[in-house]
């Protein structure tokens, strides 16, 4: 779990004078499930075309089990992509489309047909093998598309959004299978989405990425419970973003109100973003016990829990909570100081291009 | 379907044009070439095909037509993927650019050929000035290709144009991405996948190829005579509507055919450009 498989060295890659990826440094481990996670227009898909090699970096480097490859054709990297827009072969049958592949490496028929027959098992679309593309759902041409990637055991799988045009249900069907399959292949995967739970509940690292850069890198629960910036907490699930002072180590002041955390280091003084998800930030009927007081102005039942708007000091507080408090009632707002995450305000302009954007 | 009539009302002006111009004149032939001068029923008309001046005529015009077609192809492909890998602004003026000589009135470019290609024309003065020795062009079947190829080429090169544009590139880039190379990626993907516009590209430079009687009349000569040209003079200088009308029939039959096929191959109608 330890060796680089591929690294990305100081990757810069510009389109006209849009500059979509910004000296972008990134390993991948060995048997790795890495996520590019990201909004629309970030650079995730532009960084595995890099990868997949149809598409040269301007400056910097691929290297791929040692081997600088950055300009080594897609068809000589031991790698197979799984395309945003699944990009079947229309004129062939499913069986061909997973074939084809193996047909190119000259592999012996029995071979080819027991591996399409795997396959199809492994997706299961059994029935399907002499069905054209056409003629399946969005879902099932997804699995095809998948299929037709594995089937040559690639050491690296690119997949590009691959359960994107997949309903809430089917969807988390393949998240299990995608997890299943990659253990049982026991092949890295570097995987694309935009859909953060889906990238919290699949990967070993995820990588935020916002406008070319990198955001922060580390597991799920590092990205979801010490998000380094704004953008990141933001980004991963709901949460407050608060504009706030750090009085001095362990001291924090939210909205006017001195709040006991536990981060230090950040000096006297200093103006920081204070994170606190939703579910952290507890309400209670007994007003005067809440640090800050507050009023109820919005309610929604989300099934596991009610969401609810506070509005208290000034800030519209965002609550996750199992009790209800109905509108226009008064409430008191405690946070515990584990839950209170600081974070360095964007210093240059430059740090602010990669942050936040409200 | 309240609308029903209302479209009746709104397409009849269309069928009448269609039975004046297209049923009418269509049944006019069918009956001219089945009956002779008394109006008496006969196969006659459509058997004279056997004569031999009329076989070679149409053997003749099949086997040009054929070789233009194949030339096209040859000549249109490689033009068509350049086309389409032209992204961008260029990519609507070059095409237009190839459109351009489609507009020009189709007699004034072959004759304009007719002049190019002469004894003492364009071509033979630049050869001479050259110190090079003269073609004989003109009058020959090849001048007669020449200006099929030329008419008909931008009827091979858009439906192409348009099959090829329309394929995904991450359908080509997953064949890479599989370890096929450009080639192998060409052979197994994008000539397959192109084979719609092909068809009606063949339909379409072979169908004017075989009845044309303009081309072999200016760049022939009244030497070289195609199924066209005979039955262009049954019609004008022999008045014989009943025989100009049998061997229409057989030509139709040629055209009826290659249409069949084009269906068959382009089901989806996706090499349809014009
Ligand atoms: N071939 C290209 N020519 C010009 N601009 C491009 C090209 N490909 C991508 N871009 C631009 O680069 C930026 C990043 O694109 P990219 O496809 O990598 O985004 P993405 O993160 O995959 O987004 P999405 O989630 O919408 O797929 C976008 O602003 C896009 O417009
Ligand atoms: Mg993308």
């Amino acid at each position: 779990m330890s060796k680089h498989l591929i690294d990305l060295q100081n990757i810069s890659k510009s389109f006209g004078n849009h500059l979509v990826l910004d000296e972008m440094n990134l390993y991948i481990r060995e048997n790795e499930f890495l996520t590019l996670l990201g909004p629309s227009g970030c650079g995730k898909t532009t960084t595995l075309r890099i990868i997949g090699g149809f598409e040269n970096p301007d400056v910097g480097k691929v290297i791929f089990d040692g081997k600088d490859i950055t300009r080594l054709a897609p068809n000589k990297r031991q790698l197979n992509t799984v395309f945003q827009k699944y990009a079947l072969f229309t004129h062939m049958t499913i069986a061909e489309n997973i074939a084809f592949g193996l047909r190119i490496k000259k592999k012996s028929k029995a071979y080819i047909d027991d591996k399409i027959k795997y396959a199809l098992k492994l997706v299961n679309l059994e029935e399907y093998g002499s069905r054209y593309p056409e003629s399946l759902s969005g879902g099932q041409q997804q699995r095809v598309a998948i299929a037709r990637a594995i089937v040559n055991e690639p050491k690296v799988l690119l997949l590009d959004e691959p359960l994107g045009a997949l309903d809430l249900k089917l969807r988390q069907d393949m998240q299990y299978e995608l997890i299943r399959l990659k253990k049982e292949l026991g092949i890295t995967f570097v995987y694309v989405t935009h859909d953060q739970e889906e990238a919290l509940t699949m990967s070993d690292t995820i990588v935020v990425m916002n406008q070319g850069y990198i955001q922060q890198i580390g597991t799920p629960e590092m990205i979801y419970n010490e998000p380094e910036n704004a953008f990141v907490a933001d980004f991963i699930g709901d949460s407050n973003i608060i504009s706030s002072t750090m009085i001095q180590d362990e001291l924090v002041e939210i909205l006017g109100v001195k709040f006991p955390c536990v981060d230090k280091g950040f000096g006297e003084n200093k103006p920081v973003d204070v994170v606190i998800r939703p579910e952290d930030v507890e309400l209670t009927t007994d007003v005067e016990k809440g640090r800050i007081q507050g009023v109820v102005s919005h309610i929604i039942f989300k099934g596991v829990h009610y969401e609810m708007e506070v509005m208290a000091n000034g800030f519209e507080w965002l609550v996750h909570s199992t009790s209800c408090f109905p509108v226009g009632e008064k409430v008191g707002i405690n946070v515990d100081p584990f839950n209170i995450q600081i974070m360095n305000k964007p210093e240059s302009e430059d740090e602010e291009a990669v942050g936040v954007e409200e | 379907m309240k609308n029903n009539k209302a479209v009746k009302l709104l397409s009849a002006p269309y069928i009448v044009w269609a039975a004046a111009f297209i049923i009418i004149p269509l049944l006019m032939v069918f009956y001219y070439g089945l009956t002779n001068r008394d109006g008496q029923f006969t196969f006659a008309n459509v058997l004279a095909i056997q004569q031999t001046e009329h076989f070679k005529s149409l053997y003749l015009a099949l086997i040009l037509a054929l070789i233009s077609t194949v030339i096209c192809i040859l000549l249109a492909y490689p033009l068509a993927m350049i086309l389409s890998s032209l992204k961008g602004k260029n990519e609507h003026l070059v095409v237009f650019i190839f459109i351009l000589p489609m507009w020009m009135n189709f007699l004034l470019r072959t004759m304009a050929w007719q002049t190019l290609l002469e004894n003492d024309g364009v071509i033979n003065t630049v050869l001479q000035f050259l110190h090079m020795p003269k073609m004989h062009i003109i009058n020959t079947p090849s001048a007669i290709v020449f200006g099929m190829v030329y008419n008909f080429l931008p009827f091979m090169v858009l439906p192409l144009y348009n099959v090829l544009n329309k394929i995904d590139i991450n359908v080509i880039n997953a064949a890479r991405d599989l370890g096929a190379n450009p080639f192998q990626t060409f052979i197994r993907i994008t000539l397959p996948l192109s084979v719609p516009g092909i068809i009606s590209g063949i339909t379409m430079v072979f169908v004017p190829s075989l009845t044309t009687f303009v081309v072999s009349e200016m760049l022939g000569g009244s030497k070289i005579l195609l199924i066209g040209n005979v039955i262009e003079q049954e019609f004008t200088q022999n008045s014989n509507w009943n025989l100009g009308s049998g061997l229409s029939i057989v030509l139709m039959l040629f055209i009826i055919i290659s249409m069949i096929m084009s269906a068959i191959f382009d089901k989806n109608g996706e090499g349809n450009t014009l």
